[in-house]
C-alpha cells in the first residue's frame, strides 16, 4: 500500500488526506505514477502540483520503490 | 534552530539562536501578518505545512546560504495553525562576519522560503477564502 499525501488546495479539492493507492507502484517512475494517477483521480484534473517522494522534490525520471511516501505538493505559500 | 511552530514566535529566541563572536553583521527579518491583500481586508491566516518536509527543506536552505552566501549562522522559524493581524508568520536570523553577507543572504533566504519550502498560506476574509501563492 503506497501513501499519496495531500496538502492545503489538494487536499480540500478531494476531500481527504490521503489517496488510497493499494496497487505496487514498481516499476514505474515518478512521471508515469503521476500520468496514472491523474487518469485514475478525476478530482485532480487540472490540478497543479509538484511530487515529493520521501519528503523530497522529485524529479519525473526517478524511480519509485516500494513504500516510497508520496507527496502532491501544490504551489506554495509560505512567508 | 531550524523549526516549525504552532506557538508565537519569539524573535529574542531567534536571534540568541545566532549568536557568536566571530560575526559583526546580524540581519533578522520577520514576516508579519498583513490586513491588506490584494485589493482584500484579511481576517486571519491559516498556514499549513507538511510536518518532516518543510524542516528538511528549511535546513537544506541554511546550508545553502552557509555553503554558497557565507552565512555563518542561520536560524529559520515558520508559524503553523492560525494567525491573527500583526502576528509573526515567519522569522529568519542570519548572522555573518560582515553587514552585506547577512543582508544578502537573510534577502535571499526569505525569497527561497516561499518559493521551496512545502508550506501553505490560506487567506480569509469577511467573505471567503483562497489558498495564496506567489509563485503559481
Amino acid at each position: 500500500m503506497t501513501r499519496v499525501l495531500l496538502f492545503a488546495g489538494l487536499a480540500e479539492a478531494c476531500g481527504c488526506r490521503e489517496l488510497p493507492w493499494p496497487e505496487p507502484v514498481l516499476p514505474g517512475t515518478v512521471g508515469q505514477f503521476e500520468a496514472a494517477l491523474r487518469e485514475r483521480e478525476p478530482r485532480l484534473a487540472g490540478a497543479r502540483f509538484r511530487i515529493a517522494v520521501n519528503q523530497r522534490y522529485a524529479r519525473p525520471e526517478d524511480a519509485l520503490a516500494p513504500g516510497d511516501e508520496i507527496a502532491l505538493i501544490p504551489p506554495v505559500g509560505g512567508g | 534552530m531550524i523549526e516549525l511552530s504552532s506557538q508565537p514566535i519569539d524573535a529574542s529566541a531567534v536571534l540568541a539562536a545566532v549568536e557568536g563572536e566571530e560575526e559583526g553583521g546580524v540581519v533578522l527579518f520577520l514576516g508579519r501578518v498583513r490586513r491588506s491583500s490584494r485589493g482584500q481586508s484579511v481576517r486571519h491566516l491559516d498556514y499549513e505545512a507538511y510536518p518532516g518536509m518543510a524542516e528538511t527543506e528549511l535546513s537544506a536552505l541554511a546550508d545553502e546560504a552557509r555553503t554558497r552566501l557565507g552565512a555563518a549562522r542561520v536560524a529559520i522559524v515558520h508559524r503553523t495553525g492560525r494567525l491573527g493581524l500583526g502576528e509573526i508568520a515567519v522569522a529568519i536570523a542570519v548572522a555573518c562576519p560582515h553587514r552585506a553577507q547577512a543582508f544578502a543572504a537573510c534577502s535571499w533566504l526569505i525569497d527561497a522560503l516561499k518559493a521551496r519550502a512545502p508550506i501553505w498560506k490560506k487567506e480569509w476574509y469577511e467573505d471567503g477564502s483562497q489558498w495564496i501563492s506567489e509563485r503559481p
